[in-house]
């Protein structure tokens, strides 16, 4: 479904992002893509949708190669790839209901975006979308207003009203409490199932990723050193990504986690 | 030895680094300016006895102050009076209208380099030109009255407005508008959401203190014959009545007061 080509990203100052990036993404796969500060993660999603130009490569999704596209092609190539953030990236002054019915914006003409005149079908949309997240009667709040927690969830409404074939996410959880964390992270992959929506998800932590995905992908100073399940991520493994460190404790988290959340 | 152990450090004070490393350096820029400020403190001639002169006539300036005399040209105020305001308000609506395009324009994070360079021109020229030197140039084109000061007011509140709104957005959160352009956003729906939201409340401030520059500006202005009250006060400063000047003060400063407050209320409102 997403195809990614001998993908390379030099920034201007000289620095290699990506040193020919190949992978391989099918219909429905949500992907975790781990690895140190500075790896390269960041850059290769912002790549696939091109807020970041990647210097050379191809990437295509299904059958449309995205790397070469003009602007109006660009649009509307990006209304099928939702993206949610770190930090959630709300419009802050902007009302719930407005930061979620962006996500449209590719979708509706000028005056109607500009007027807040969305179709009823979008605004339907996004009640259906508030709701499934539990934040229905806080659509008429100004972002701001809202916890982390909170936030996210909007985000991921903003990325799903978009109707996207793939969701590009990262870091997600990166500044929120760790139960906030696992339960923005299962509700993102429990929609990616609903919907049958690829995703690659950007994560720092290894343990979380470990729990909820299906495959990951680990980036060393721009190049892939793993590809695997979740279960073979063995200290040898974390290792070659990371550096040296003690990490049985990292992986033993994991077993102590899942122990918890069993407790639950 | 560039390693510190740290045995050596415990018990020493610790400062901070300073700006300028070299001691002595430092110490000679520091001399030289006190030095250039005497010096220039000494070049400026005061002729003692023309101030001792003078001394009455400013104390019969601030003394008509006690009686100001809102009654006797009250005709003649109230008509400077008007047109100062429409001229404001008139200066100003333009002036912001035509400065937000010009503000887009000028920040460099959303326009290309090209559309850059022209609005930072346009906002070069109009800071460099002072508002008086503009009104003299546009009195002779359109002789006295206040459409030049109207035009005066307009081209200053572009500068002044297009430069700071630029600079707002220059320093806006990235991330926010980058969300907006993910999804697939036209670029004036990428500006309706992604960059109006942000920089609306100092825009609308801006907006605000630019009027009620522009207001005390025409009181200037008025003094090279665009229009306004400014005339007026010229007209009672040459005939020596202060208290009428006093008068037309008073009235500049209350109006000033009323918008400042108005303009705190207002920034209040859309923070």
């Amino acid at each position: 479904m997403l195809k990614i080509k001998k993908l390379v990203k030099t920034y201007r100052t000289g620095d290699q992002a990506l040193k020919a990036i190949d992978l391989e993404i099918p219909e429905g796969q949500v992907l975790a893509l781990i690895g140190p500060s500075g790896a390269g993660k960041s850059t290769m999603i912002r790549c696939i949708n091109r807020l970041v130009e990647p210097t050379s490569g191809e990437v295509w999704l299904g059958d449309l190669e995205l790397t070469r596209l003009g602007s109006g092609a660009l649009r509307r190539a990006r209304r099928e790839m939702g993206m949610i953030f770190q930090e959630y990236a709300l419009v802050e002054r902007l009302t719930v209901m407005e930061n979620v019915l962006s996500g449209r914006l590719g979708y509706v003409g000028f005056w109607r975006s500009f007027l807040r005149r969305y179709p009823q079908s979008d605004v339907d949309e996004a009640f259906r979308l508030l709701d499934r997240v539990g934040l229905l009667e806080m659509a008429d709040k100004r972002a701001d207003e809202l916890s982390g927690g909170q936030r996210q969830r909007v985000g991921i409404c903003r990325a799903l009203i978009q109707n996207p074939k793939l969701l590009l996410v990262d870091e997600p959880t990166a500044s929120l409490d760790p139960k906030t964390s696992r339960q923005i992270m299962r509700l993102i992959c429990e929609l990616c199932a609903e919907r049958g929506l690829a995703a690659i998800i950007n994560i720092h932590d290894v343990a979380l990723a470990q729990m909820f995905v299906q495959r990951v992908v680990g980036l060393r100073f721009g190049a892939i050193e793993f590809d695997g399940p979740p279960n073979a991520l063995t200290p040898n493994v974390l290792t070659t990504i990371y550096g040296e460190e003690d990490w049985e404790a990292t992986i033993e988290k994991v077993e102590d986690e899942e122990g918890i959340e069993a407790a639950e | 030895m560039s390693h510190r152990e740290l045995d050596d450090m415990l018990g020493k004070r610790w400062r901070k680094p300073a700006f300028v490393p070299n001691p002595l350096l430092r110490w000679g820029l520091f001399a030289g300016f006190v030095l250039y400020m005497i010096a220039a403190v000494m070049t400026i001639e005061v002729n003692w006895a023309r101030v001792y002169e003078g001394l009455d006539r400013g104390a019969a300036f601030i003394m008509a102050f006690t009686s100001p005399d809102f009654v006797s040209r009250a005709g003649a105020i109230w008509d400077g009076m008007l047109e100062s305001i429409i001229m404001t308000v008139a200066a100003s609506v333009v002036g912001i209208a035509i400065s937000i395009p010009i503000g887009l324009g000028a920040a460099r994070n959303i326009a290309p380099l090209p559309i850059y360079l022209i609005c930072r021109g346009i906002v070069a020229v109009s800071r460099a030109l002072q508002e008086i030197i503009v009104a003299i140039l546009l009195v002779a084109i359109f002789g006295f009255g206040p459409l030049a000061g109207f035009l005066t007011l307009s081209f200053a509140t572009i500068g002044f407005l297009s430069k700071l709104l630029a600079e707002d957005i220059e320093s806006m959160d990235r991330v926010q508008a980058e969300a907006i352009k993910a999804s697939g956003a036209k670029w004036m729906q990428w500006i309706n959401y992604g960059v109006q939201p942000q920089v609306i409340p100092r825009l609308i401030g801006l907006s605000m203190y630019r009027i009620d520059i522009n207001f005390r500006e025409s009181a200037i202005l008025g003094l090279v014959g665009a229009g306004g009250i400014g005339a007026t006060l010229n007209t009672a400063f040459d005939r020596y009545e202060y208290d009428t000047a006093a008068a037309i003060l008073i009235i500049i400063i209350v109006i000033v007061m009323a918008l400042e407050y108005l303009s705190g209320i207002i920034r209040a409102k859309v923070q």
